[in-house]
């Protein structure tokens, strides 16, 4: 609200609107938190800045691994980076189906029941996503994988061999996508169920099948959700320590291969393994790569933005 | 082009509740039927029925006979998705898809038909119906704009666009101008006698001038009470309807004397 701008200014000497206390309280500490969300931001990325200059300005010979800062970071930030897009590229679509069938196939009580197991499953702590991964996953894979080395060997993704535990960069991507499936869930449920009834009876007056409806009219609309969705789970699956940790043992290299015993771990798993063995400039090195992971997360975020602000014209919002 | 549509004996219920009862009704093509009655009587769910839209809300259901020139629109095997195809609907809100731009709105019918046509032949469509419904010289420099930008009136003659340009045989309109300012409706008012010409059109309105305005036939629906299901009480020509009703609730409604 603004001051109404026809009041004399003779009138008082102030000139700000009247205002009920309620709505200062509230505006108050609506704001104030919004400031202490920005405080903490700010801390925690000079923290992180702070203590990884050390290991920025540090001989190579000081650091861990011996060689440079980047040839330490580098294969964390690409393990972590390739694990979160194979758990992306798997879990989106999936979910995007399971969240159309919950809100447009499933008879009214399976769906019920299908979402509270979604929501259920996104309750479940990461740590035991991981266990699953390791006990189950990585043995009941090895046929599976196996036959990708024989049959699809010639991609670089499954040249193998394959590793014989199982524990390979592909089950930490399929564990990744089963961990971030409910968070995609949910959100893509979410805005699915809020398409407009018009938009819907639009599509099907005009002669379209039910999944041309969804193409139509479900899809579109939800386009941003779906997309905030998944960048919910990607934030997840790139910040992800205990899972990659008991799955992956990396070894600082960087490969495409998904199904050999060689592997890159992630920067959160790599610090969650080595830091309570660091001392001196080698916690500062996880640091620099704390900061790194800060910084991709930020970047993922910007993006997503980016791309749901880019139809914001088409967006129905208007 | 242009077909008529035949009501016998048609029942039509929202799971058990039997919300209209009994339509007997012959709709010629290439006329206006307006179809008017007190709210709740069931005029918006008679209309539904006719393309099928009222099988979309879980346990709607129809009972009787409709045809579509001799076709019936309920048997056995009958696709609905196909029978929309050929009754177009235009909603009492204006519903553009806000995620096409006003050209992907038009050609929306036309991509599901599956009909792959050229740049050109998809161009001409656009413009022809656009032009139809009175818009084209409104949006023609703005085509690749957001359909949902436009003014509601407009908005609404773009879904009338979007729903000619598959040719339908019949042309389903609830209450197409009570969103509307009186330049717009008037607007729609005279693309609806344009369109007859072409289009068999049921329309549904609460406005009797414009059910005079528009329509060759009208048909009066009322309701007896609450809970009680609504009927057609009688349809016949425009001007009979409003002059000289063969019906004593019709003459009532119609005057302005009901309840
Ligand atoms: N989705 C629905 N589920 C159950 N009953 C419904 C539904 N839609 C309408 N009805 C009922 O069917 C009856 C007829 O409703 P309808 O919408 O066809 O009336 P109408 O004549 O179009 O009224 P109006 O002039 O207000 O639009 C009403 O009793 C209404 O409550
Ligand atoms: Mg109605």
């Amino acid at each position: 609200m603004s001051a109404p701008t026809t009041t004399p200014a003779t009138a008082t000497p102030s000139t700000k609107p009247v205002r009920q206390l309620g709505d200062r309280i509230f505006a108050g500490s609506a704001t104030g938190a919004g400031v202490l969300i920005l405080i903490v931001l700010a801390g925690v990325a000079v923290f992180l800045i702070a203590q990884a200059i050390p290991a920025f300005t540090a001989s190579p010979a000081e650091l861990p691994g011996g060689k440079s800062l980047t040839a330490y970071i580098g294969p964390l930030v690409f393990g972590t980076l390739l694990s979160a897009l194979i758990a992306l590229v798997i879990a989106t679509p999936l979910a995007v189906c399971v969240a159309l069938f919950i809100t447009h196939y499933a008879p009214r009580r399976l769906a019920q029941g299908l979402g509270y197991v979604v929501d259920l499953l996104a309750a479940v702590p990461s740590i035991v996503y991981g266990l699953w991964g390791v006990a189950v996953l990585a043995p009941a894979s090895l046929p599976f994988m196996t036959w990708l080395q024989d049959y699809l060997g010639w991609i670089p993704l499954f040249a193998g061999p394959v590793s014989a535990t199982g524990r390979t960069m592909l089950v930490v991507g399929v564990t990744l996508a089963v961990m971030i499936l409910p968070i995609i869930t949910a959100v893509s449920r979410e805005v699915f169920l809020q398409t407009p009834k018009l938009h819907e009876e639009a599509a099907l007056a005009l002669g379209a099948t039910r999944w041309e409806m969804i193409r139509m009219a479900v899809l579109p609309f939800g386009r941003s959700g779906i997309i905030s969705g998944a960048m919910l789970g990607l934030g997840r699956a790139l910040g992800e320590t205990m899972a990659v940790a008991i799955i992956l043992s990396g070894s600082g290299i960087i490969t495409f291969n998904l199904i050999s015993s060689s592997n890159p771990s992630s920067i959160a798993a790599n610090i969650a393994l080595q830091f309570p063995d660091s001392t001196g400039v080698a916690v500062n090195t996880l640091i620099a790569s704390g900061l790194v992971l800060f910084v991709i997360t930020l970047l993922v975020n910007s993006i997503a933005r980016w791309i749901i602000n880019r139809r914001r014209e088409f967006s129905g919002a208007n | 082009m242009s077909k008529a549509v035949h009501a016998k004996d048609l029942n039509i219920y929202y799971g058990s509740f039997l919300a209209v009862e009994g339509v007997n009704i012959e709709i010629k093509p290439k006329t206006v039927t307006a179809l008017i009655g007190p709210s709740g009587c069931g005029k918006s769910t008679f209309l539904r029925s006719i393309n099928r839209m009222h099988e979309v809300i879980p346990g709607a259901r129809v009972e009787g006979s409709l045809t579509l020139d001799g076709k019936e629109l309920y048997g056995a095997g009958v696709d609905p998705v196909g029978v929309r195809r050929q009754i177009g609907m235009v909603f009492q809100r204006p519903n553009p898809f806000p995620t096409m731009s006003i050209y992907e709105n038009v050609i929306a019918g036309q991509k599901l038909n599956n009909k792959r046509a050229g740049k050109k032949a998809t161009d001409e469509l656009v413009e022809r119906s656009l032009r139809g419904a009175n818009l084209w010289s409104e949006v023609k420099d703005r085509l690749d704009k957001p359909g949902s930008g436009l003014s509601g009136g407009q908005q609404q003659r773009l879904c009338i666009a979007r729903a000619i340009a598959v040719q339908p045989d019949v042309l389903l309109m609830d209450e197409p101008c009570s969103a509307l300012d009186p330049i717009s409706t008037l607007a729609i008012e005279d693309l609806i006698n344009e369109l007859k010409t072409d289009y068999t059109i049921v329309i549904v309105t609460h406005n009797m001038q414009q059910a005079a305005r528009v329509s060759d036939f009208t048909g009066f629906f009322t309701i007896e009470g609450t809970g009680k299901p609504g009927h057609l009480v009688e349809m016949d020509e425009t001007k009979t309807i409003f002059s000289q009703p063969k019906q004593k609730a019709t003459e009532d409604y119609v005057s302005g004397r009901f309840g």
